[in-house]
């Protein structure tokens, strides 16, 4: 068995917070994002290392630069989407620089697995001018996380290290080492340099267009690139291929007689490299998911060689081996595909079988929540939580789901635009949601004379992510107990008179509430409070079941949605196995069929 | 060569094919794709880490991917992993072998396979909402349906074997117990695979569940 010890099987997240340990990073910050999640909550891991879930990124970056300016490397991990709630502090963190180290993870996502854009954060290195380190596999992502923490200090500023999900959710063989602690820096005042008033911001932004020419020198260095050159009879001279991130992977893979030119900085982008690079080439081929990011930069170049990037490969989505071996088919006239496609036999054998989407889990709170608003036909301006998932049949119980803590606002705008929306608009957010972003449109829609409903569904946990704290929860990353704080302490400040507390798993007052709150002519706040049920510890003290005789199979419960609830040869029953016995789906029965029997 | 009529011959024929053409491919530096399918929750990602470690274990490059985040609630959900002198891509075009944790799941993914691979299908059954809400049906025929495509496939009823254990949410590790006779790996990379991939209260448990997959025909 050939295993070293220091060798680690790890996903590019793991690797980055190895890499973050390693590189003596002492804060670290994030809010729960898929797929940047697993960063801090590994970096929680190291003692050496203070980590916290900030309510949201703005704030985790700002606590960042905190701790960047009191001389501390620090890391930020966020999801893609995360950076536009940061770009606030990050646009003008090009400007100040750093004292210690300063690391932004920006993980992007595309194909949406688990998110509501596939916006390509490259750009955001480009628009602010912060230098930016993409790896191609979980090694690299440990090796370039150490080097970003160098850059910044060198060149004083932000890094961003652009991962994907295929980086960040890979596991891939990583060689471990030890911690080296960062340089000791103190705090030393320096006004001009932290304090962006105009004045102070010009001579700033000098200093950033400054540092841009010089990273643009730096960048060459051949550290930040690798140069495959195939051998072998078969070798392609006259064309290559310039790519990053994991598309290397599939490039290295597929086109294994092409050269590829690999950038591990992508912004700025190596000039006098990839010029080299195209010498003696008819045909440059750039590989990169997403956007012509590189593709365009090239273009501007004018080396003379043609080039082809989004003519072969998508705007959207992932790339993969089946879109290059495609590829790679049509230049070169190869066979890579055949026996790939699939046959008719295939397809055939394949019709009409069911999709299998993601479902509210058996036992969750949030279903009866959504079951009452659509019996009550409210119109619901959604959030971004598991709760989104209430959109998909049976409950199609969703309206609206822009992005975190935009239902709010949005209601409010709802009532404003149609008063006949009144009365039937409503609100929905999770409680991690609401800590992230739902407390200013709170605030809005109570001074801007709202009438409508808010429910704040707090399940006391970051669920969709995997379970992590927030300020509602009273426990800190590092396992630091906390006064957990309550939403509707914030609703009653807010000067919102009518704020209700219930639980959702008791049917007739959540409905009783709800009815009553949506036509209330006021504005409301109902916080439906149950802990998660994937986290509530219960004994089993009851079975649920369907009785036979008095089932009148009309269907009903089925419509509620628990994945607990089955229908098989036109019986209706419960799957013990399944089953949380939260005993929602009891009302919701029309004959009265679905009963408890207390276990002896 | 039908494998999934218990037969033991065609069982014992099946095996040696596949770990053969796999020791093949590996000598020739080329690289065994496995596919993992199933319903979110039915543990892919210990199924893909034990797989990863043996083949670490035995020597090979290993890159695995897997899914986190919204599609984990309950719905389909797939993890690849990929082993030999140097793997690249992280992810799969097509599989040399899917283990399929659900039937349906194996179905879907079905197309995956690469002509001569082979498909190790858990005997189970995990209706999807859809299914409930009347919109579609749940395929009565999917034996027949995969065998219309290829005859590469074995049905392990892995969650009455795991039910012996009292503990059917190690039917996945049954399953690779089973798979790990298709390649040329050898039984103590994958007894100290698991040994390093479940935490050490369930090591008995899995160890035995591993065994009994190995040992079934």
């Amino acid at each position: 068995m050939g295993k070293e010890n220091n060798l680690k099987l790890l996903t590019g997240n793991e690797a980055i917070a190895r890499g973050a340990y390693e590189a003596g990073v002492k804060v670290a910050t994030a809010y729960p994002g898929t797929p940047s999640t697993e960063i801090l909550e590994n970096i929680s891991k190291y003692p050496e290392i203070y980590s916290q879930w900030s309510v949201n990124e703005k704030v985790a970056l700002e606590v960042a630069s905190g701790a960047s300016i009191a001389g501390a490397r620090t890391l930020t991990a966020m999801k893609h989407v995360g950076l536009n709630v940061a770009a606030d502090p990050f646009m003008t963190l090009a400007y100040t620089g750093v004292g210690g180290g300063m690391v932004i993870v920006s993980a992007d996502d595309p194909y949406m697995h688990s998110s509501q854009n596939e916006q390509d954060n490259r750009f955001y290195a480009k628009f602010a001018r912060v230098p930016m380190l993409e790896p191609s596999d979980s090694r690299e992502a440990l090796e370039l996380v150490k080097e970003a923490f160098d850059i910044s200090e060198r060149f004083d500023t932000p890094v961003i290290l652009r991962t994907t999900t295929r980086i960040s959710h890979s596991r891939s063989l990583v060689r471990i080492a030890e911690r080296v602690p960062a340089a000791e820096k103190k705090y030393l005042k320096n006004a001009q340099k932290y304090v962006m008033i105009p004045a102070y911001a010009r001579l700033r932004h000098d200093a950033l267009l400054e540092r841009w020419l010089a990273l643009k020198d730096f960048c060459e260095d051949e550290r930040f690139y690798e140069i495959y050159l195939p051998q072998g009879k078969k070798a392609v001279k006259d064309i290559g291929i310039i790519t990053s991130g994991v598309s290397f992977q599939y490039c290295r893979e597929v086109f294994t007689e092409v050269p590829i030119l690999k950038l591990k900085m992508t912004g700025p982008l190596p000039e006098k490299t990839i010029r080299q690079f195209c010498t003696g080439k008819r045909l440059l081929l750039v590989v990169e998911e997403l956007e012509p990011y590189i593709e365009e930069q090239v273009r501007l170049l004018n080396t003379g060689v043609q080039i082809a990037g989004k003519q072969y490969f998508p705007y959207k989505g992932e790339l993969g081996l089946e879109i290059l071996e495609k590829v790679h088919d049509s230049l070169f006239g190869t066979n890579l595909l055949e026996g790939k496609a699939q046959s008719s036999l295939t397809s055939q054998s394949i019709k009409d079988i069911p999709a299998r989407p993601p479902v509210l889990c058996a036992g969750c709170p949030h279903r009866p929540v959504f079951h009452v608003l659509k019996k009550l036909k409210a119109v619901v301006m959604g959030d971004i939580g598991c709760y989104t998932l209430s959109v998909l049949p049976p409950l199609s119980a969703l309206d609206s789901c822009l992005c975190m803590g935009a239902g709010i606002g949005q209601a409010l705008g709802m009532e404003k635009a149609d008063p006949d929306l009144k009365n039937r608009v409503v609100s929905v957010i999770g409680d991690s949601t609401f800590f992230h972003s739902g407390i200013t449109p709170l605030i809005d829609n109570s001074y801007n004379g709202g009438t409508g409903l808010i429910i704040i569904l707090d399940n006391s946990t970051t669920a969709m992510t995997g379970h992590q704290a927030h300020p509602g929860v009273g426990m800190t990353l590092m396992g630091g107990i906390t006064e957990k704080i309550k939403p509707e302490d914030f609703a009653r400040a807010a000067g919102i008179k009518n704020v209700k507390v219930v639980d959702p798993y008791n049917r007739a007052e959540l409905e009783a509430v709800l009815k009553e709150e949506l036509e209330r002519k006021e504005l409301s706040v109902v916080v439906c409070r149950r802990i998660c049920v994937l986290l509530e510890k219960k004994k089993r003290q009851s079975r649920i079941y369907i009785e036979v005789e008095e089932c009148i199979k009309c269907g009903n419960c089925v419509k509620f949605g628990c994945p607990a609830i089955e229908l098989k040869q036109e019986k209706y029953e419960i799957n013990a196995s399944l089953c949380t016995e939260c005993q929602s789906c009891v009302p919701v029965c029309k004959s009265k069929a679905i009963k408890a029997r207390q276990q002896e | 060569m039908i494998i999934n009529d218990n037969n033991n011959n065609n069982y014992k024929q099946a095996v040696k094919f596949a770990s053969k053409k796999a020791e093949g491919s590996l000598k020739n530096e080329e690289i065994i794709s496995v596919l993992f399918s199933g319903v979110g929750g039915q543990g892919i990602i210990l199924a893909t880490t034990i797989l990863a470690n043996a083949a670490i274990n035995a020597g090979y490059d290993v890159k695995v991917s897997e899914v986190h985040g919204m599609a984990q609630r309950g719905g389909s959900v797939e993890g690849s992993v990929r082993f030999g002198k140097k793997v690249y891509s992280p992810t799969i075009n097509k599989a040399d072998f899917i283990i399929a944790l659900e039937k349906l799941e194996a179905l879907r993914y079905m197309p995956r396979l690469t002509p001569d691979g082979f498909l190790i299908i858990n005997d189970y059954e995990i209706y999807p909402s859809t299914v409930f809400s009347k919109e579609v049906t749940y395929p009565q025929d999917i034996e027949s349906r995969i065998s219309s495509v290829t005859n590469h496939f074995l049905i392990v009823d892995a969650v009455r074997i795991a039910g012996r254990l009292n503990e059917i949410r190690a039917s996945n590790v049954v399953l690779l117990g089973v798979f790990s006779n298709f390649l040329p790996i050898d039984n103590e990379c994958w007894l100290a695979s698991v040994k390093q991939s479940v935490p050490a209260k369930a090591l008995n448990l899995n160890l035995e569940a591993f065994n009994m997959g190995k040992n079934l025909f």
